[in-house]
């Protein structure tokens, strides 16, 4: 029989579900089917930034870039349409400097061995001074006639659902199927589990890295583009937020650990789910955007302590470097 | 004419300081130093009255607010972990002060002692979570951002008017914000006193040594009995109080509590570590590092200020020169160890005598035999390495191993064998003082002493430093052979001062004077060296009158004397000179001559190599070690030689099957006993006409003594 291991990912999952019983009980207007498609419509960039930052992760990275990926490359869509350049040129062109973008930072981390945090920090920051510099006119980068149609994305519906949930759901599925069935997806986990033994055994390790970043900017693109279309602009001063750290947040709290090789999909959809339900609820009590904050942080930690109760690090098999 | 030109060169350009320079840990900061000065030449140029003091105090008073935070940074880098709420910190405890000051009305010190107390209060829950509960630091300190950030703006919610509205005005408190000592702005002057006690700290203090122990290896350092988690408990702590002491001189300086307070620190802070070159997963850092990280930063970013580039501009530049310094930095890291493999050996120029011939029927001293055939064999195969041999009055026989140990073989057949003492290296030379106590060298460790009841004593491994030198050379490597002078004082030769014991032919490839004589004197226990720059010294034996030594120096294929006493006081002369092999050790032979060994016998080839040192640069770059041109070690000799030089006879090995090899003889009652250091066997040869009474120990120290 196998023994009952409780480990992160079903803590938060448990949270998850109390909190949600409590305040389907106990909160009214919580449990109905319109708030829960705002809730979800609410979570569903973070949880599709979420993905990015997974595939990332479970190679062992980190990437504080993708808020720059998620705000530069849609505002110079919109930016080029403005300008009366045709939507599918916009696209384009987006898609090229995303894929640039990517492939720098992988360059770095892979190639010049710049540690991943060190290097996306860095790259993101140039890449938003560089859309603040040289590609936008204003901070919010407006709608304008030629997206005709575009904002479809982030409001428009299938069979009743919010667009931006299909939008996640559809990633989800994406990113799975990529992780779980491809051999690239397997060769991540492996590089992320040990990046030596990966190269040893002849994985083309460098090249995967490489493709992991590029992976994660496309997807923060797709993410950006989901958020100008439902909000009918790109405010690019997101970049200031904190929003990065809800990304982590999302990723690390659903259970895949920033040493690598660990979690998937489901991971990213549980903390996105318990993070999107907190602050649903707490928007419904009427709680401060700080007070807010304090609640998720006092959460977090305690969903991270009890993790290490329940899982204790193991100090002769814990990796250096391992932060 | 072209080797002329090759000799100067050789003799006055000092190739081997390149690779002694690059050798010192400093030159891991050198890519953070020179970024630095060419941000700030850049700066200086481009913007006029950059640099002036007053430019200078607004940023010395900035850099040092920031430094105490990059400071706790680089702590707990250092010791394996991230701390990303430094922010949130710095933002709650300037509200604390200011609190304390404007809202409590407390007095200053008061305020002081409660902030960084609170600070460090902020920090120790860090260092609780992820120390004693082993919490991921990375995951934990952004929660605690989050979480000591949203208390933050609850607080300023409530209190921002009343705070904005005081305006206290007490000397002290304005002392911090705006003072200066001598001109150096006071918190600057504070962040001098703190760093200089942070580099000792951490370079010379036990606790230090812990913080970089555990961030370099946090099992090993689990294993050897650091307390890990009280220490990286500390280390957040620390970096709480730290922070807390930048946002004290911050809150005096600006007096303000904003939404933007620590905004984004984390980022600034982060990144002037690790451009200070403080490596992220720990065990590299030191507070010099975080300095010129928090420089490099800060001027950068003040630069682009005054420059007032567009704020786009201003992200680009920063982000464009961080990604390209570390880049660097990190190729240098890594790099660093493979460019001073290369640049290290740095061959000199080293002309040598024409070889004379030693062959059979060339009519010479030197003429080759086969006097050694007669050879008994002592513990073959039951001892490695004996490099010297050694004989005490009551005719024990005492032998170095491989292993560490000192051999005793016990008359008369010298079957019986034990050890006789261990002392853990390799031991080289050996000599008996007046009160029977063996002195050793020993390759690696020093000078020791195993005391006739067989306690091994340090003599002494470290002799003065020379001023020149750039490499430490305190330190005793590669102590060969020694002789005791009728006062007690003891001569040592230091073979090399470059290379360990295993890279003794790596020496020979370079060919420079790496060598020296240091003396020991046991009255006071002083150690000095007198002789250096000599060409592997080796064999060294003291002279009948006590005022002189003889010494052999095996890459100058040479014996000579050096007086120690006497009228002549501090002169060398040669003795012997070009010889046709590479000599080795020297001890007295009864009749009054000396006994040389030659360890192997030169060849034309590396003769003409060591006329050629680009060749063999060329050779110990391209080529690996294992193909290099080496000395000859394969035959050798033993020779007997009076003290005007004249080489008496010689004994050979032509078979080259017991003694292909010898570093040692040793004359004792009509027969000689040979070692080699690639030896596994001790030999013993009846001596013709030797006086069969003859002791060495008798014949330096007096009969019955």
């Amino acid at each position: 029989m196998k023994p009952l291991r409780i480990t992160q990912q079903g803590i938060v999952f448990s949270i998850f579900v109390v909190l949600f019983a409590g305040f389907a009980v106990f909160l009214p207007g919580f449990l109905t089917t319109s708030n829960m498609l705002t809730l979800l419509q609410n979570v569903a960039v973070l949880g599709i930034l979420g993905l990015a930052m997974a595939i990332v992760v479970i190679g062992r990275g980190i990437d504080l870039s993708l808020i720059a990926a998620l705000a530069v490359p849609p505002g110079v869509v919109l930016q080029l349409v403005q300008d009366g350049h045709s939507l599918s040129y916009a696209l384009l062109l987006a898609a090229l400097l995303t894929l640039a973008f990517g492939l720098v930072n992988g360059w770095l981390i892979a190639y010049a061995e710049v540690p991943s945090l060190f290097a996306t920090l860095a790259s993101g920051l140039f890449l938003a001074g560089l859309g603040q510099a040289a590609l936008f006119k204003l901070d919010v980068v407006q709608w304008s006639p030629g997206l005709e149609g575009f904002e479809g994305l982030g409001q428009g519906a299938v069979l009743g659902i919010p667009m931006p949930i299909v939008m996640f759901v559809g990633a989800c599925i994406v990113v799975a199927i990529f992780l779980r069935r491809t051999r690239f997806g397997a060769f991540i986990y492996a590089i992320g589990d040990n990046p030596f033994a990966a190269r040893s055994s002849g994985i083309p390790t460098r090249p995967l890295i490489v493709l992991q970043y590029v992976l994660a900017a496309l997807i923060g693109m797709l993410a950006g583009l989901v958020l100008a279309a439902s909000v009918n602009s790109m405010p690019t001063r997101i970049y200031n937020s904190t929003l990065i750290y809800d990304v982590i947040l999302v990723v690390v709290l659903g259970g895949i650990g920033l040493a690598g090789g660990r979690g998937g999909v489901l991971n990213v959809v549980i903390g996105t789910l318990l993070i999107g339900t907190m602050l649903n609820a707490m928007t419904i009590m009427d709680v401060s955007y700080s007070g807010q904050n304090l609640v998720k942080g006092v959460v977090l930690l305690a969903a991270v302590i009890a993790d290490s109760f329940l899982n204790p690090r193991n100090e002769e098999t814990a990796q250096q470097g391992d932060i | 004419m072209r080797e002329a030109v090759l000799r100067l060169r050789y003799r006055f350009w000092p190739d081997h300081l390149l690779g002694e320079i690059l050798s010192k840990r400093w030159t891991e900061t050198a890519i953070p130093v020179i970024v630095l000065l060419i941000v700030a030449v850049a700066f200086t140029r481009a913007i006029p009255g950059f640099l002036s003091p007053a430019s200078l105090a607004d940023t010395a008073r900035q850099a040092a607010e920031i430094g105490f935070v990059v400071l706790g940074m680089a702590l707990v880098i250092v010791v394996g972990g991230i701390d990303l709420s430094v922010g949130s910190i710095f933002a709650l405890t300037d509200f604390c002060a200011l609190f304390c000051l404007d809202v409590l009305e407390l007095p200053v010190p008061a305020v002081v002692v409660i902030t960084i107390a609170f600070g460090a209060l902020l920090g120790a829950v860090n260092g609780f979570l992820i120390g004693y509960l082993r919490l991921r630091a990375f995951i934990t300190t952004l929660i605690t951002l989050i979480i000591y950030r949203s208390a933050y703006d609850l607080l300023l919610f409530d209190y921002s008017n009343t705070i904005a509205a005081a305006f206290p005005d007490t000397p002290l408190w304005n002392f911090m914000g705006g003072g200066d000592i001598l001109g150096v702005p006071s918190v600057a002057v504070l962040y001098g006193i703190v760093a200089i006690f942070g580099h000792v700290f951490m370079t010379r203090l036990r606790p230090g040594w812990h913080i970089t122990a555990i961030g370099g290896s946090r099992r090993s350092a689990y294993n050897s009995g650091i307390p890990v988690r009280a220490t990286i408990a500390r280390c957040y702590a620390a970096s709480g109080a730290l922070t807390a002491v930048g946002a004290l001189f911050f809150a005096a300086r600006l007096g303000t509590v904003g939404g933007d307070v620590g905004v984004g620190l984390e980022v600034t802070v982060l990144t002037a570590a690790v451009l200070g070159g403080i490596s992220l997963g720990g065990g590299r850092g030191s507070v010099a590092r975080a300095l010129v990280g928090t420089l490099i930063v800060l001027l950068i970013t003040n630069g682009l200020t005054t420059l007032s580039v567009r704020g786009g501009v201003n992200r680009m530049v920063l982000a464009g020169i961080l990604l390209v310094a570390a880049t660097i930095d990190i190729r240098w890291l890594k790099n660093r160890n493979r460019i001073i493999a290369k640049v290290y050996v740095s061959p000199t120029f080293h002309e040598m005598p024409r070889l004379q011939p030693v062959g059979v029927g060339s009519n010479v001293p030197f003429v080759q035999n086969d006097r050694l055939s007669g050879v008994s064999l002592i513990g073959l195969g039951r001892i490695e390495a004996p490099e010297d041999v050694i004989l005490d009055r009551h005719d024990n026989l005492y032998a170095g191993s491989r292993h560490g140990d000192i051999i005793r073989f016990f008359p008369p057949d010298y079957e019986k064998m034990e050890v006789y003492a261990h002392i853990g290296g390799q031991p080289l030379g050996m000599a008996f003082d007046r009160s029977d106590n063996l002195y050793v060298c020993i390759g690696g460790m020093g000078l020791y002493r195993i005391t006739p009841d067989r306690k091994v004593e340090k003599a002494t491994d470290e002799t003065n430093r020379s001023l020149r030198s750039v490499n430490d050379d305190s330190r005793l490597r590669l102590a060969d052979d020694l002789d005791i002078a009728d006062d007690g004082r003891i001569f040592f030769s230091e073979a090399t001062v470059r290379y360990e014991m295993h890279e003794w032919p790596v020496d020979g490839l370079e060919a420079r004077g790496n060598g020296r004589i240091v003396c020991y004197d046991p009255r006071n226990g002083t150690t000095r060296t007198v002789l250096r720059g000599l060409k592997f010294p080796n064999g060294i034996c003291v002279e009948r009158g006590s005022q002189s030594i003889l010494f052999a120096e095996t890459w100058g294929c040479c014996v000579k004397r050096y007086w120690f006493d006497g009228p002549k006081t501090g002169q060398v002369e040669m003795v012997m000179e070009n010889l046709p092999g590479f000599p080795d050790n020297i001890n007295l032979a009864s009749d009054g001559n000396y006994w040389l060994a030659m360890v192997g016998m030169r060849s034309p080839a590396l003769d003409l190599a060591w006329r050629m040192p680009g060749f063999r640069r060329r050779m110990a770059k391209r080529v690996p070690i294992d193909e290099w041109l080496f000395p000859n070690i394969n035959t050798g000799c033993v020779l007997r030689f009076n003290s005007k030089g004249e080489v008496l006879e010689t004994y050979w090995d032509l078979a080259g099957v017991n003694h292909p090899m010898i570093t040692s003889m040793r004359e004792h009652k009509g027969y000689l006993y040979l070692g080699g250091i690639q030896n596994n066997r001790i030999g013993r040869l009846k001596l013709d006409g030797a006086d069969p009474g003859f002791v060495q120990y008798d014949r330096r120290w007096g009969k019955g003594t």
